[in-house]
C-alpha cells in the first residue's frame, strides 16, 4: 500500500473498502432494481460509519453485500486487505465469517426460538471448534453475556423468555463472541424503545472503547446515527451523495438531499415542531442526475457526488 | 359539545400464560377528540399495543377483557351513533367498522401483507368490498394511493409482490390500505419506526392534512418523542399497564410531572447531545404476573418516597388539561425537582422557542 491518501489520522488503512459497488436485482425480464449503483466508501479501524438514507435506497443491500450475502453484480469490496468480492476461496470464506459479523434489526426472527442461549451465542465458536472442551465453551459464553449486560443465569433460557432489548443484546453476544473487527449493524435499535435504544447504543460505545472493532451502523434515526457515528454516508436512489466526518455532514450539508434529511428530523420541542416543515427533495424536479456526477473532495474527509456545475453551486455558499 | 369519538374507561384487560394470568391492561382511561391526534408513548411490554388491539376487537386467544368499555361515537350525518365496542357481534364489527371506520397500522408491516398476493390486489380488496368499487376505479385509486404515500412509479409497484418491497416501502402500503376507505380513526402502532426521517416527514404531513381536510381522528402510538413533539394534540404516558400521565403536548414536553416521564425524556438524545453515555432509565418495567404493592415504577424510581412501596398513587390533577399518577404531587409531599440535565434541556427549548 504505497498510497499514502488513504491512511487515517492514526496512520492506519483501512479495514474495509467498497469501491464502485454495484448490486442489482432482476425482477423481470422488463424489470431491473439498480439497489446499489455504485457506491464508494471505507472503513478505518476503531471506527463507527453510518449509513443513512431513505427506505428503499439500498443500505441493507450494502450491509448484505459487503458481508457476502449477495454476489455483487460489480465492483470491489476490500476486507483487512483481501479481496473479497469475487468468488470465495475456503481461507476468505472463513476469515470473512469470523471477522466481520452483522446484528439484525428484528431479534427474535434473528434466533432460533427452539436453541437456548448458550447454544445460540456459541453458535460461531462450534463452527470453527475454538474451545478446547465444553467447560471452556460455558466459560466463553458466561463471559460474554456477563459483558453485554446479561447474566449466566441467563444461558439456559430460550429467545421468547426476553424482553426485546434483552434479546438485542444476545444477538450482539452472538456477534461479539468471534471478536470481529467489524460489525454490521442493520437497524439494530430501530424496534426498540427509547430507553433500550438508550442501553443498547451505551453498550456498542463501551465494547468499541475496549476492542477497538469498527462498526457500520445503518439506521434512519438520524439523532443516534450522529451520536454514535464517527463519520456518515448518506445514500440516495443507490448512490452515495455526501459522506464526511459527523461535524461535515451537521454542520456543513451540501447535498440538497442530505440538507432536506436534516431539516426532516423531528426536534423534540413541540413548539417549534409544529411549525416547522421539511425541505422536500425530488430528484426528478431537481434536474440532478447521478450518473453524471462523480464524487468530489471538498475538505477534510467530506466528498460530495456532483457534476461540475453542481459542485461549484452547492459549494459556493459553504 | 362534547367531541368524544371515542371512548375507554377503565380498561382491564389479562392473559391466560403457562406461568399464569398476566394482568397487561389494569384500569386504562382514555378519550379521543374528534379530529386531535393523542399519542400513547411508554416503554415497551406497557400495553400500548394490547389497548389498541382491544379497540380493534383483535386480542389473541388468551386474552380476556375483565372490566371497562370502549364506545365508538360515530357521526352519522348530524346525529352521533354509539356503538359498544366491546359488546359488538364479530360479524357487524367486520362489515360496518373496522377497516371502514377505524383503520389500523401495525408495528411489523410484513404481518399484515399477503405474502403472495400483489400489492395491488391487497390495496383494492377493501375499497371494492367497503366503497363497492369497480376494478377499474379500484385501481386508479390504488395508484392515487400509492402516490400519495410517497411510492415511486406507482403504476409498476402495484404489480409487486410483498419482498420485493424495501421495510420501509411495506410500511406505506400498509399505511395506503388503512387510508383506502377514508376512516373516522386512524390507529397508528409505531408506524414510521421504519421508515427514514423524510418518508416520515411526508407521512406525517400527509396524515395531518387528511386530519385538516377529513376531520380524521389519530391515534398515535411511537417511541419517538420528536415524533410525539410533531403530530399530537394531546399526550397520554403508559406503565405497567396504567396511563400515568396525560396532557397536552406542551404540558408534556416542558413540565412534565412523573419521573418515569422525567426518565423517558431524558433518555432521548437530542440533537445537542454529546458525550459519552446517554441517560437510561434503571431497571427494568416489572413482571406483570401477579398483583402489583403500590406504585409500579418505585423500584425504578429514584426520586420514590416510603408510600410508593405501599399504596398506588391515584390521579392528581395539575391543571385543566394536565394530571400525573404520582405521589409527589401529594400536598406534603417533598417539593422535588426534575433532573438538572433535563431542565437544562427545557430551558434549551425554551430559548428556541423564543429565538424562532
Ligand atoms: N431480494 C431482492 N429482490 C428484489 N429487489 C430487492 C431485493 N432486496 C432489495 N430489493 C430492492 O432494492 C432496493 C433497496 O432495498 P434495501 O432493502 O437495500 O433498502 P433500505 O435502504 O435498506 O431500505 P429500508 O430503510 O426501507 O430498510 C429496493 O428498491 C428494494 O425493493
Ligand atoms: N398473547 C399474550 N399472552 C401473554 N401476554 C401477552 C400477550 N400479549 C401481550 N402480552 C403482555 O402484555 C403486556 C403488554 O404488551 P404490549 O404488546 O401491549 O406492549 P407494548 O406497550 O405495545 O410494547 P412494545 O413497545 O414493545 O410494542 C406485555 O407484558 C406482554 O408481554
Ligand atoms: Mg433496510
Ligand atoms: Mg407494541
Amino acid at each position: 500500500m504505497n498510497d499514502k491518501s488513504i491512511l487515517n489520522a492514526a496512520g492506519q488503512p483501512p479495514l474495509l473498502e467498497v469501491e464502485n459497488l454495484r448490486q442489482y436485482f432482476r425482477i423481470s425480464r422488463r424489470q431491473t432494481i439498480k439497489a446499489v449503483d455504485g457506491v464508494t466508501f471505507r472503513i478505518y479501524p476503531n471506527e463507527t460509519y453510518g449509513l443513512v438514507g431513505e427506505s428503499g435506497s439500498g443500505k441493507s443491500t450494502i450491509g448484505r453485500s459487503v458481508i457476502r450475502l449477495y454476489e455483487p453484480t460489480a465492483g470491489s469490496i476490500t476486507f483487512r486487505g483481501r479481496d473479497v468480492s469475487g468468488r470465495l476461496s475456503a481461507d476468505d470464506e472463513k476469515m470473512l465469517h469470523t471477522r466481520m459479523q452483522m446484528i439484525f434489526q428484528d431479534p427474535m426472527s434473528s434466533l432460533n426460538p427452539r436453541k437456548k442461549v448458550v447454544d445460540i451465542v456459541a453458535q460461531g465458536l462450534d463452527i470453527h471448534r475454538s474451545y478446547a472442551s465444553r467447560a471452556e465453551r460455558s466459560e466463553k459464553v458466561f463471559a460474554m453475556l456477563e459483558k453485554v449486560g446479561l447474566s449466566r443465569d441467563h444461558a439456559n433460557r430460550y429467545p421468547h423468555q426476553f424482553s426485546g432489548g434483552q434479546r438485542q443484546r444476545i444477538g450482539i453476544a452472538r456477534a461479539l463472541i468471534q471478536n470481529p473487527d467489524l460489525i454490521i449493524a442493520d437497524e439494530a435499535i430501530s424496534a426498540l424503545d427509547v430507553s433500550i435504544q438508550a442501553q443498547i447504543v451505551n453498550l456498542m460505545r463501551a465494547i468499541q472503547k475496549e476492542t477497538h472493532t469498527s462498526y457500520l451502523f445503518i439506521a434512519h434515526d438520524l439523532s443516534m446515527v450522529k451520536y454514535l457515528s464517527d463519520r456518515i454516508g448518506v445514500l440516495h436512489l443507490g448512490h452515495l451523495v455526501e459522506t464526511g466526518s459527523k461535524e461535515e455532514i451537521f454542520k456543513n450539508p451540501l447535498h440538497p438531499y442530505t440538507k432536506s434529511l436534516i431539516s426532516a428530523i423531528p426536534h423534540p420541542n413541540p413548539i417549534v415542531e409544529k411549525k416547522r416543515s421539511a425541505a422536500i427533495y425530488d430528484v426528478r424536479a431537481s434536474g440532478i442526475d447521478y450518473e453524471k456526477g462523480s464524487l468530489r473532495h471538498v475538505e477534510g474527509t467530506h466528498f460530495l457526488l456532483a457534476a461540475d456545475d453542481e459542485f461549484k453551486r452547492w459549494t459556493k455558499g459553504a | 359539545m362534547d367531541d368524544t369519538i371515542l371512548s375507554i374507561q377503565n380498561l382491564a384487560i389479562e392473559f391466560q400464560t403457562s406461568s399464569g394470568t398476566v394482568k397487561a391492561i389494569r384500569g386504562v382511561d382514555l378519550r379521543l377528540r374528534r379530529g386531535e391526534t393523542l399519542a400513547i408513548v411508554g416503554e415497551s411490554g406497557s400495553g400500548k399495543s394490547v389497548t389498541v388491539k382491544a379497540v380493534m376487537g383483535i386480542l389473541s386467544g388468551n386474552g380476556r377483557v375483565t372490566s371497562g368499555s370502549i364506545e365508538f361515537r360515530a357521526a352519522q350525518g348530524e346525529a352521533v351513533e354509539k356503538l359498544d365496542l366491546l359488546n359488538m357481534p364479530r360479524k357487524a364489527r367486520r362489515s360496518a367498522v373496522n377497516g371502514k371506520r377505524i383503520a389500523m397500522v401495525f408495528q411489523d408491516p410484513m404481518t399484515s401483507l399477503n405474502p403472495v398476493l400483489s400489492i395491488g390486489s391487497q390495496l383494492t380488496e377493501g375499497m371494492r368490498l367497503h366503497l363497492k368499487l369497480s376494478k377499474m376505479e379500484a385501481r386508479s385509486r390504488a395508484i392515487e394511493l400509492l402516490n400519495l404515500v410517497g411510492i415511486p412509479e406507482p403504476e409498476k409497484r402495484i404489480k409487486n409482490y410483498p419482498h420485493q418491497l424495501s421495510g420501509g416501502m411495506r410500511q406505506r402500503v400498509v399505511i395506503a390500505i388503512a387510508l383506502a376507505c377514508g376512516p373516522d380513526i386512524l390507529i397508528c402502532d409505531e408506524p414510521t419506526t421504519a421508515l427514514d426521517v423524510t418518508i416520515q416527514a411526508r407521512i406525517l404531513e400527509l396524515i395531518q392534512s387528511l386530519q385538516r381536510k377529513m376531520g380524521l381522528s389519530v391515534l398515535y402510538i411511537t417511541h419517538d418523542l420528536g415524533v410525539v413533539a410533531k403530530v399530537a394534540d394531546t399526550v397520554a404516558v403508559m406503565y405497567a399497564g396504567k396511563i400515568v400521565e396525560r396532557g397536552t403536548v406542551n404540558d408534556i414536553f416542558y413540565d412534565a410531572r412523573h419521573p418515569y416521564t422525567w426518565g423517558l425524556l431524558s433518555a432521548m438524545p437530542d440533537l445537542e447531545t454529546s458525550g459519552d453515555e446517554l441517560y437510561t432509565i434503571p431497571g427494568t418495567p416489572p413482571n406483570m404476573l401477579g398483583e402489583i404493592q403500590g406504585d409500579a415504577f418505585a423500584a425504578r424510581n429514584r426520586f420514590a418516597l416510603n408510600i410508593d412501596n405501599r399504596v398506588e398513587p391515584p390521579m392528581f390533577r395539575v391543571s385543566d388539561t394536565h394530571e400525573a399518577a404520582t405521589w409527589l404531587l401529594h400536598e406534603n409531599a417533598p417539593r422535588l425537582q426534575m433532573p438538572p440535565a433535563l431542565r437544562e434541556r427545557i430551558e434549551r427549548m425554551r430559548k428556541e422557542n423564543n429565538a424562532s
